[in-house]
């Protein structure tokens, strides 16, 4: 599959997508979209692919939506372009994403590193919703899921301010996993992603699924849905592998099923 | 380049500043403020620099702010904001010259005051004059201490001593602020710049992101426990461990001769 504004890679067990339009800090095109949804969907049907590592560059993860494509955008180009579909099939995408963040990650970068589900930052990134600056408001998810990692009242700053906050605030409020030197945070990201490939993949589906839940769900529909989840996975041969490994005191050999 | 009131030299591998308003005592106007900070942005940016000396010319290193800028700004109703002018002019040198990742030595030929203390203090190490001294300038015109000199001067000092010296104003001369470890060394007039010359020689053949590297780790670890400082250096030598100058060193160390450091 050719693609031209992301570069994939293949590392078993883990894949890597790298944002790749540097001239313009990874600005998100329609095109870019289209094809990091494709190669992610990819990785979801490829057996040897456990989790995706998703980054920039050093200066940029991605400074956001690309204004050029939306300057002169009415609301049915919008609606006919339907961009926001993709960022749907994004949210879908099965296998743990984590994300390897540097520089800028703004407006829709920003909104496109929330979607990931693990976040490793350099300590030169730097977090923003600035479109309120350029007289709209984040449109990819920016509100919900920044409200509800950070909190009404920092959430409301940013997105009022359009003020960016680094990557040490970030950590400190929650909304990446880890900040590491910028010469390490791709390595670290990588590693975090093998580590998580050598679990059971059906189990960390299903956990994943599962803890996305917690967003859409009242607790007891999401407490029902875990138990549902945690029973399907008594059905897995990794299951039964998993307890005799720890029975006999030797590391388990996943298979995927 | 075409400055006006410092000089820029660069020779061996070291870049020299000089604060260069000496009748004014190299008191910092807003234009010395902004050819001082792009020395520092291109010096940062130029790969042949491995060392930076900062220092003034004349018998200051710098009073600090010009207080004759003052009198224009504080005409007719205006008051404006003094600490906007902080964030403006001084904010980014002092962040600069520690988040920079090449060593810089504070030339300390003379009197260094207020926001030119600050600057001194910044610096990662200080070789000053005999006839050198530092004065935390601000209380004697009715203002606290800015630019980073109550962070330096605290840390530096504890509260007790640093609010001595802020309180009185009073001038700290070379050999006592050597005594207190304001200062790393103190020579004789005549002997400043072999003095600093031998420094910044070192430095400037020395393995350039080791030295940036410990400067990172070092301004980060005050913030940390020992867990986290513990991980913060094994995160940072991951980094070293991976240059050509630390291989280097590993080689010279097994055929017994000295390392030869590129700063790559």
């Amino acid at each position: 599959m050719p693609f031209s504004q992301i570069l994939v890679e293949t590392d078993p067990p883990i894949g890597i997508i790298r944002l790749n339009r540097p001239k313009v800090f990874n600005a998100l095109n329609f095109e870019l979209l289209r094809e990091l949804v494709e190669a992610l969907e990819a990785f979801d049907k490829d057996d040897r692919i456990r989790a995706t590592v998703l980054t920039g560059n050093d200066d940029a993860f991605s400074a956001g939506a690309d204004i050029k494509e939306l300057s002169e955008a009415t609301p049915v180009d919008l609606i006919q372009r339907n961009q926001f579909a993709l960022w749907d099939r994004l949210k879908k995408t099965a296998k743990p994403i984590v994300g390897a963040i540097s520089g800028h990650a703004l407006g829709g970068g920003c909104e496109l590193a929330m979607n990931c589900d693990m976040i490793i930052a350099s300590e030169t990134a730097k977090f923003g919703q600035p479109e309120i600056n350029i007289g709209i408001m984040p449109g990819a998810g920016g509100t919900q899921r920044l409200t509800r990692t950070i909190g009404k009242f920092r959430a409301m700053e940013m997105i009022l301010t359009g003020q960016p906050i680094t990557a040490r605030e970030a950590e400190k409020r929650g909304l990446v996993n880890k900040i590491v030197p910028v010469e390490a945070y791709f390595e670290e990201a990588k590693k975090l992603a093998v580590q998580i490939a050598q679990k059971a993949p059906v189990a960390t589906r299903l956990a994943k699924e599962a803890v996305l839940k917690a967003f859409d769900t009242p607790l007891e529909e999401g407490l029902q849905f875990e138990r549902r989840n945690f029973y399907l996975l008594f059905s897995t041969q990794d299951m039964k592998e998993g307890m005799k490994a720890f029975t006999e005191k030797r590391p388990p050999q996943f298979k995927g099923r | 380049m075409g400055y006006e009131t410092i000089v820029v030299e660069k020779k061996d591998q070291i870049t020299r500043i000089t604060l260069n308003r000496p009748a004014a005592l190299n008191s910092f106007n807003d234009k010395m403020g902004e050819e001082f900070y792009a020395a520092l942005k291109e010096a940062e940016k130029d790969e042949g620099t491995r060392c930076l000396v900062i220092t003034g010319a004349g018998r200051a290193f710098s009073a600090g702010e010009d207080v004759s800028g003052l009198k224009e700004r504080y005409s007719g109703d205006s008051h404006p904001s003094l600490g906007d002018h902080l964030r403006k002019k001084y904010h980014p040198m002092i962040l600069r010259i520690r988040h920079m990742e090449k060593p810089i030595i504070a030339r300390i030929n003379g009197i260094a005051a207020g926001s030119g203390a600050s600057i001194a203090l910044a610096c990662d190490i200080r070789i000053a004059s005999e006839e050198a001294g530092l004065k935390q300038a601000f209380i004697g015109v009715g203002l606290v201490p800015d630019s980073g000199s109550s962070y330096f001067l605290t840390r530096a000092l504890g509260p007790g001593r640093a609010l001595e010296l802020i309180m009185t104003g009073r001038t700290v001369g070379a050999k006592e602020a050597e005594n207190l470890g304001l200062v790393n060394r103190v020579v004789p007039a005549a002997e400043l710049d072999k003095a600093v010359g031998e420094v910044a020689e070192k430095l400037a053949n020395g393995p350039t992101k080791a030295l940036g590297l410990s400067k990172r780790v070092v301004n980060h670890v005050s913030r940390l426990d020992l867990h986290e400082a513990l991980e913060y250096e094994a995160q940072n030598q991951d980094i070293a461990g991976k240059t050509q100058d630390h291989l280097e060193a590993v080689r010279a160390f097994l055929e017994k001769r000295q390392p030869k450091f590129t700063g790559t």
